[in-house]
């Protein structure tokens, strides 16, 4: 009898050996005798674990690792494929306690099968919730994202509903829905892991969408440093439309609607979603002046739904279970559930997907298990590049927009980057400065020029030339920056710089009071 | 419609960019919109976006030169010269920094006897900066001929560019 066994194809699984992994053991089974089925999954999270090994055996997957290659011979004649203890033996991943207390919405199949796999993903619920929506008139299935208080999950927590509403109430032959997957932000990489492994649930979402605002053609426009969710999402795509689920008539509805990939080139600021318009038309990724909104003019002049791939996929599952249970998910007015991401100095990185309300601490102590290196964490960086950094004393902050921006932060797309107190955070807000002048599109003068001036500030504050004129100098270019830039890139670049500065004055070769008083005003 | 990402750069090289451009509008489509599409595929299949054919491609596609340059170097991911077989990518955002990606960079530009944006002394390699590869769990992360690898030290870095030595490149 064959014994099954998973194996993610996930980027960062492969990134550190799971290729490897899948050969050596199909190898290994061979000469122990044994019949075995590997198949290649999305990951199931727990990146620190990875190459993860999963095993069906009569009391259910029994997963080790992380697994060398190196290892899997012995792992075999150990009984691995029999789930037989071993110090790599981590149990059932549904019973591991980083994954039980997670609630997976968006992210409930991915890691369970092949993830283009289609008979697999509708045996697990799939396109259930896009069969409940087509039945639905499509002003009725705006109010229920509506309802459920769903929020933009690519950083501006914008009402998804509210921007859906806009594009059905326009007049206009043509509309689109666009995916954001240019996921340039360090620490994120929810968007990628879920192309990866249950690329169905963002293809179904954008379905949903379409049939929302009556939109005939969706774009993913996809950063191109994700070679393999490319590969894994133009194989899902063309199954889905062999399978009727795209094509003139999704599922015999009546409803046009096809998708097609669009492939980025490296620009970060095509995650802002008037620059990614024009590049989706061909065109250089140049920021846009709003109004007018995508959503009246966007892709091609055409009233364009421009969202993140998480809100999208968060879409089958309010279609499927309503927005009332959605909606019971959360807190305050962030509803539902978010993708977390653990990255950086973290020994349990990894996906951690809970409802809102979770604090920071939780994640990173309990999920997290501290640092990587086992010092002290120093700061962590929420939100990405243009994320403020916070100090220990923000830790309790909950996973709530309301409340971090409260705290001076954003959560944006729910990475959190952790750093350890061997980092100095002036070499950080230097970084800050650097990458906007590097991403900048240069439309406008205060990110394009202002970047660069802001890493010659910053060097001349640390090298203790004119120390409080240049602290003045550096507090007026952030508040230029903050208010005169055209996008969120210039725009959110001061708060890395100067929460750097206001929490760790020190770093910056400031006598500590010095830095206070230059930093309260 | 879409086109996979060049794995190794140019391996077979067109000398004529008429019947390269045909081959390339045919695949992609000749549509202003899909000027970034046919960047790829003309970088997929001779390495870089020669621009000796700007013209050609404002030409069929009835835009100025000035846009076809323009979106052309805008963008970090197409070269504009011949590039080196191999390209190095590695990842100087905040969550590989937070585990070592400074120093890893120095190793590297150490190893290869050059900086970002230039070829290795052997002019085998490009060493190119990224912002972020999306393997931040799985840090320092590098990407060599579209191949991700995470968790990288100094020693891993080294062997990724030892086994280069023996594809006869």
């Amino acid at each position: 009898m064959s014994t099954r066994v998973y194996i993610a194809r996930d980027a960062a699984a492969r990134s550190v050996g799971a290729d490897r992994v899948a050969t050596a053991l199909a190898a290994a089974a061979t000469a122990a005798g044994r019949d075995v089925d590997i198949v290649r999954t999305g990951s199931r999270g727990l990146l620190w674990l990875e190459p993860l090994v999963e095993v069906e055996t009569p009391a259910g997957r029994v997963a080790y690792g992380p697994v060398d290659a190196r290892e899997v011979a012995a792992l075999v004649t150990a009984g691995l494929l029999d789930g037989a203890p071993h110090a790599l033996n981590v149990g059932p991943i549904e019973r591991h306690p980083y994954f039980a207390g997670q609630e997976r919405v968006v992210f409930a199949r991915c890691g369970l099968d092949q993830p283009t796999d289609l008979d697999a993903c509708v045996a697990r619920g799939g396109f259930r919730g896009l069969r409940r929506a087509l039945e639905m008139a499509p002003g009725a299935v705006v109010d229920a994202v509506r309802d459920a208080g769903l929020r933009g999950r690519g950083g501006a927590g914008f009402p998804t509903g509210i921007k859906w509403r806009t594009v059905l109430d326009q007049q206009h032959p043509r509309k689109y829905i666009v995916c954001n997957a240019d996921e340039g932000d360090s620490g994120t990489f929810s968007d990628r892991m879920l192309m990866e492994g249950d690329p169905y649930c963002l293809i179904e979402g954008m379905i949903i969408a379409a049939h929302a605002v009556g939109a005939s053609q969706g774009y993913v426009y996809l950063r191109s440093e994700y070679p393999d969710a490319h590969r894994t999402l133009a194989d899902a795509i063309a199954r889905a439309r062999a399978a009727g689920y795209l094509g003139a008539d999704v599922l015999g509805s009546g409803l046009a609607f096809d998708i097609d990939i669009r492939l980025g080139a490296g620009a970060y600021i095509c995650g802002e979603e008037t620059s990614l318009l024009d590049s989706l038309e061909g065109k250089r990724g140049q920021v846009r002046a709003k109004p007018p909104l995508p959503a009246i003019e966007g892709a091609f002049g055409c009233p364009t739904v421009v969202n993140n791939v998480i809100t999208l996929a968060s879409v089958p599952a309010i279609a499927e279970h309503g927005a009332a249970w959605y909606h019971d998910h959360g807190t305050g007015r962030s509803r539902g559930t978010l993708p977390l991401q653990l990255a950086g100095n973290i020994r349990h990185g990894g996906l951690v997907e809970k409802a809102f309300g979770v604090t920071l601490r939780e994640l990173l102590y309990d999920y997290g298990g501290g640092s990587l290196s086992g010092r002290p964490i120093k700061a962590v960086q929420v939100g990405g590049p243009l994320g403020a950094w916070l100090p220990e004393a923000a830790f309790d902050t909950p996973i709530d927009y309301e409340a971090f921006v409260a705290a001076g932060g954003m959560l944006g797309h729910g990475g959190i980057v952790v750093v350890d107190d061997t980092m100095n955070m002036a070499d950080m807000a230097r970084y800050a400065f650097e990458f906007c002048a590097i991403e900048s599109c240069g439309k406008c003068t205060p990110c394009r020029i202002g970047s660069t001036r802001g890493v010659e500030v910053v060097d001349r504050l640390r090298a203790g030339d004119r120390r409080e004129a240049s602290l003045e100098l550096l507090h007026d270019l952030c508040h230029t920056m903050r208010n005169g830039s055209l996008c969120a890139l210039g725009g959110l670049t001061p708060d890395p710089v100067e929460s750097a500065l206001k929490h760790f004055p020190e770093d910056f070769a400031l006598h500590p009071a010095t830095g206070a008083t230059g930093t309260t005003g | 419609m879409t086109t996979e990402p060049a794995a190794t750069g140019g391996a077979d090289h067109d000398p004529d960019d008429d019947t390269l451009l045909d081959r390339v509008f045919d695949a992609v489509g000749e549509r202003p919109d899909l000027l970034l599409e046919i960047f790829h595929a003309v970088q997929h299949a001779r390495g870089y976006v020669d621009a000796a054919l700007v013209p050609r491609i404002a030409d069929r596609l009835n835009l100025s030169r000035a846009d076809v340059h323009g979106a052309l170097s805008f963008y970090p991911d197409f070269a504009r010269t011949a590039a080196p077989r191999h390209v190095l990518k590695l990842c100087r955002a905040e969550a590989c920094q937070s585990v070592g990606a400074v120093a890893l960079a120095e190793h590297a530009r150490t190893r290869l006897a050059c900086d970002f944006h230039e070829a290795a002394a052997d002019g085998r390699v490009l060493l190119e900066p990224v912002y972020c590869l999306g393997n931040c769990a799985c840090a320092p992360a590098v990407m060599l001929d579209d191949e991700l690898h995470g968790r990288v030290d100094n020693a891993r870095l080294d062997a990724l560019l030892d086994d280069l030595g023996s594809d006869g490149a």
